[in-house]
């Protein structure tokens, strides 16, 4: 199974996105957004699906889950090695799967919950976050046969070549239950069939699923690239990620800031602004210019605590939002809101560029 | 002596039954190659004179001329070629230098030509510039790695003085002496109009000239001709120029015969004396010293004006940039060996230097390899010709291109590369005055302001098939290009793909 990326190809794809979030942090059972995802199978053409669950591991909460797909026992020795180096496992395991006809070719797939070697963390001269970062970082790009896809706390990507509801399925997710839940079905032109590739994407507890080509990409990548970060797998998803990541996490930006930056308005709409606004705006989009995304893409963006979703500067990407109580829903299709909420309200399109950012009401701020 | 006779590389063809001898064409040549016989009423050629540069085609009312290649010629030899054989013919006479004006005409490899570039198909839209919204707006100058905010969490302004482009090009730097001041003037106002900016060279700014400032850069070079504090503080971006892609490594000379009146003003000398630029700076013999020039001049200019260092392209030109880019220069100017010039000895000219997609390319890819590609802005020029360069450059990694050889076709040069005689008879090179005033600086900022628009509608359809609707988007997005009939090596350099992978 080759790792995307490794040829230099790049791979273009479509696909159907869909999320539900509780405000009030109440847990969501996993079935519920298989069934979301499941209407829009013909966005998806087996290739790739996968989840983001977020509040799943309340007992470990404080720890970093770490998953990981190994191609063969080697990989695994190899990463356990350096994992042990570097932090403390608190506890470490298969991820409970489920045999089903649709989903083959599985690599072994193995979940730890660690936290930093508080010596080797000081001898680092890094925060946390960043020792994480660097760590996943470091196994992806030079650990043949292994691949950290989640790395977040109380939180967990599954992902796998199939159909979404297949992926559902196969890693049990009606076990887990979560205040997040977002999916991808993947439509990719041509894939090498390798499961780092489906989405959703995360580093720490930052997930993407995506929807999208971004004509941009090369630009972005190489300004990444510029800071420290290696977009081995050359997909939009791992772009975006990162681009998050640094904004977010290194620059410390909002989220607000950063929808801003990188699916910035038109100057002509900017220089109609009111003062403090054009400059603020003038200046995000003149100094990261580097990270302005263009082309179509709706992405769901997943953290700890809430849920933001945006749609590229024109629009060029299906994307609806609804409501129901406190209950948020967010999907390629409406369809796939009322299929698990007939009675949703509010339903209505973000525009190009509007980022629309959703976390827990105040009281359950946790 | 007749082993010096050359035989004219051009004829000039009269159609003597067109003829009308209304000898225009006797009036517009400034090299006085036509002349009237009154006994016999016809026109008659003196060819040696000629430097084909189409000003009595152009105006001759029945068109009754035109000029073609001769067909004399030595025993054919690759090696020796007639040019070859001449030139020696003319030191060996002279004992000079050869001299030759505007860029590198060899056949050396065109890297634009072999480069394609993407559009999109199915998996992602195109778009349409006529009915989208689509942006070549750039700025230029140093961007931040960290943000700053108030006690409010408000973002604090921290970027350095930015030059904002509505479209992604400049006018190159050609000094008020070398080009007449209609040149200029038509220069400057095309600038205005189309929100971008050009450059005075290094002879200074002449004082009718000032109130173009805020779409003027103004050049600061080894001759520091015309340098003073208003002169300064009177452009939008000051240039230091270490080099120029037509003559890296020596200075400039502009003859006494050029320096009348106004230029000996502006330049600051006397008249009639020869300007020489020397070749280096000689308060910069290392990259420490360019830092205290780029600080000496912002701290003239109270630190409001990006600074740009113009350098040739020559071999080393990554680790060149690179410490540019740690000296405090807000921008950076590459200028290819194909870049023109007003008089640059024909050797130089021709052999000295690299071509500026190659050194775009490596000057990128280093700038990002150390992190420091936010430093620095880049403008490529040498030579730019059409709208498909410019956005090959800027995929490359250019945030903008200078255009002066392209800029002056606008003007109407017909690239003769005669401009060392002074005698340019489309106004442009010369500085005397019946030829100066051939140039209609209205009709002149017109035609520019055409160009630059015709060419930004091409950018806007090419960046449209791709899919990208922002010029940032473009910048350094390699995988929209592909190499044809390139070597692994070559196309490693450029750091893009061959066409079918």
């Amino acid at each position: 199974m080759y790792k995307e990326g490794l040829d230099g190809v790049r791979i273009p794809s479509g696909c159907a996105v869909s999320a539900i979030f509780s405000r009030n942090a109440d847990k969501i059972n996993g079935e519920k957004i298989i069934k979301s995802i499941k209407l829009m199978h013909d966005r998806s053409n087996g290739l790739g699906g996968g989840f983001a669950g977020y509040g799943i591991y309340p007992t470990y909460k404080d720890y970093y889950a770490m998953h990981v797909f190994y191609n063969n026992l080697k990989a695994k020795e190899d990463c356990e090695k350096l994992l042990e180096r570097e932090f403390d496992i608190v506890n470490l395991s298969k991820i409970p799967t489920k045999k089903i006809p649709s989903i083959t070719d599985e690599p072994l797939i193995w979940r730890y919950f660690v936290a930093p070697l508080p010596t080797r963390l000081s001898d680092s001269q890094l925060d946390e976050k960043e020792f994480v970062v660097r760590f996943v970082t470091k196994v992806n790009s030079y650990v043949e046969g292994a691949y950290i896809f989640s790395s977040g706390k109380n939180m967990g990507v599954f992902k796998a070549v199939g159909y979404p509801e297949d992926v559902g399925e196969f890693y049990r997710l009606d076990e887990y239950d979560g205040y997040l839940w977002t999916a991808h079905g993947r439509y990719p032109t041509n894939t090498p069939g390798w499961w780092g590739g489906a989405h959703p994407f995360g580093l720490l507890d930052y997930t993407i699923v995506h929807n999208g080509e971004i004509s941009s990409y090369d630009a972005n990548r190489r300004f990444l690239e510029m800071h420290g970060y290696k977009c081995n797998l050359l997909t939009d998803t791992e772009v975006i990620t990162y681009t998050f990541d640094y904004l977010v996490r290194r620059l410390g930006f909002s989220l607000e800031e950063t929808a801003i930056t990188i699916a910035a308005p038109f100057w002509s709409t900017i220089e109609a602004m009111p003062k403090e606004e054009k400059q603020r705006q003038l200046y995000l989009r003149n100094a990261f210019s580097g990270l302005l995304i263009t082309g179509p893409f709706s992405i769901i963006v997943g953290f700890e605590g809430g849920v933001m979703a945006l749609n590229d500067r024109l629009k060029l990407r299906s994307m609806v939002i609804g409501e129901k109580d406190d209950m948020v829903y967010i999907a390629s299709e409406e369809s796939a809101i009322r299929v698990i909420e007939p009675y949703v309200e509010n339903i209505y399109s973000p525009k190009g560029g509007e980022p629309v950012i959703i976390k827990f009401n105040k009281q359950y701020k946790e | 002596m007749a082993i010096d006779f050359i035989y004219p590389q051009y004829e000039i063809v009269r159609n003597q039954q067109r003829c009308i001898t209304c000898r225009a064409c006797e009036r517009q040549c400034a090299n006085e190659v036509h002349t009237y016989l009154e006994d016999d009423d016809i026109m008659i050629s003196d060819e040696y004179k000629c430097v084909n540069c189409h000003r009595c085609v152009s105006i001759c009312p029945t068109k009754a001329l035109k000029i073609v290649k001769s067909d004399h010629t030595f025993k054919e030899n690759s090696n020796w070629t007639n040019e070859a054989i001449y030139e020696i013919y003319r030191q060996a006479s002279s004992g000079g230098v050869l001299l030759s004006s505007m860029g590198n005409p060899k056949p050396f490899p065109i890297y634009w030509d072999k480069m394609l570039i993407n559009a999109s198909q199915v998996t992602n839209p195109s778009i349409d510039p006529l009915r989208e919204p689509m942006e070549t707006r750039t700025y230029l100058g140093q961007k931040p790695v960290k943000i700053q905010r108030d006690e409010n969490g408000k973002i604090i302004n921290n970027l350095a003085p930015q030059l904002k482009l509505d479209v992604p090009v400049l006018f190159s730097a050609m000094s008020y002496g070398a080009i007449s001041y209609n040149a200029h003037e038509s220069l400057a106002r095309a600038a205005r109009e189309l929100g971008t900016f050009y450059n005075t060279g290094e002879g200074g700014l002449h004082k009718d000239f000032y109130k173009y400032g805020e779409n003027t850069i103004v050049q600061v070079a080894s001759g520091r001709f015309g340098v003073h504090k208003e002169y300064l503080n009177a452009g939008a971006a000051l240039e230091i120029k270490i080099g120029q892609g037509a003559k890296p490594g020596i200075g400039g000379h502009l003859p006494g015969n050029k320096i009348v009146d106004d230029i000996s003003k502006t330049r600051m000398i006397p008249e009639g004396s020869d300007a020489i630029s020397p070749a280096p700076h000689h308060d910069i013999y290392s990259i420490e010293d360019l830092r205290q020039l780029v600080f000496s001049l912002k701290e003239a200019t109270e630190y409001k004006k990006p600074v740009i260092v113009k350098i040739a392209a020559v071999h080393n030109i990554a680790a060149i940039a690179s410490g540019i880019a740690r000296s405090g220069a807000d921008i950076i100017a590459i200028d290819g060996f194909r870049g023109g010039t007003g008089a640059a000895p024909t050797r130089i000219r021709d052999n000295v230097g690299i071509p500026i997609e190659l050194a775009l390319a490596s000057v990128d890819e280093r700038l990002r390899r150390e992190g420091i590609r936010g430093s620095v802005s880049l403008i490529v020029g040498g030579s730019i010709r059409n709208s498909a360069d410019v956005v090959k450059a800027i995929a490359l990694g250019a945030d903008a291109v200078y255009i002066g050889t392209a800029a002056l076709l606008a003007l109407g040069c017909h690239l003769c590369r005669s401009c060392q005689s002074g005698l340019c008879n489309w106004g442009i090179a010369t500085q005397r005055p019946d030829l100066v005033k051939r140039l209609n600086p209205e009709l002149g900022y017109k035609r520019l302001v055409n160009l630059v628009n015709g060419w930004n509608h091409e950018i806007m359809e090419m960046m449209g098939g791709m899919g990208i609707n922002s010029i940032e988007a473009l910048r350094g997005n390699r995988l929209m290009l592909r190499g044809v009939g390139l070597t692994q090596k070559e196309l490693d350099i450029l750091g893009i793909n061959h066409a079918g992978e």
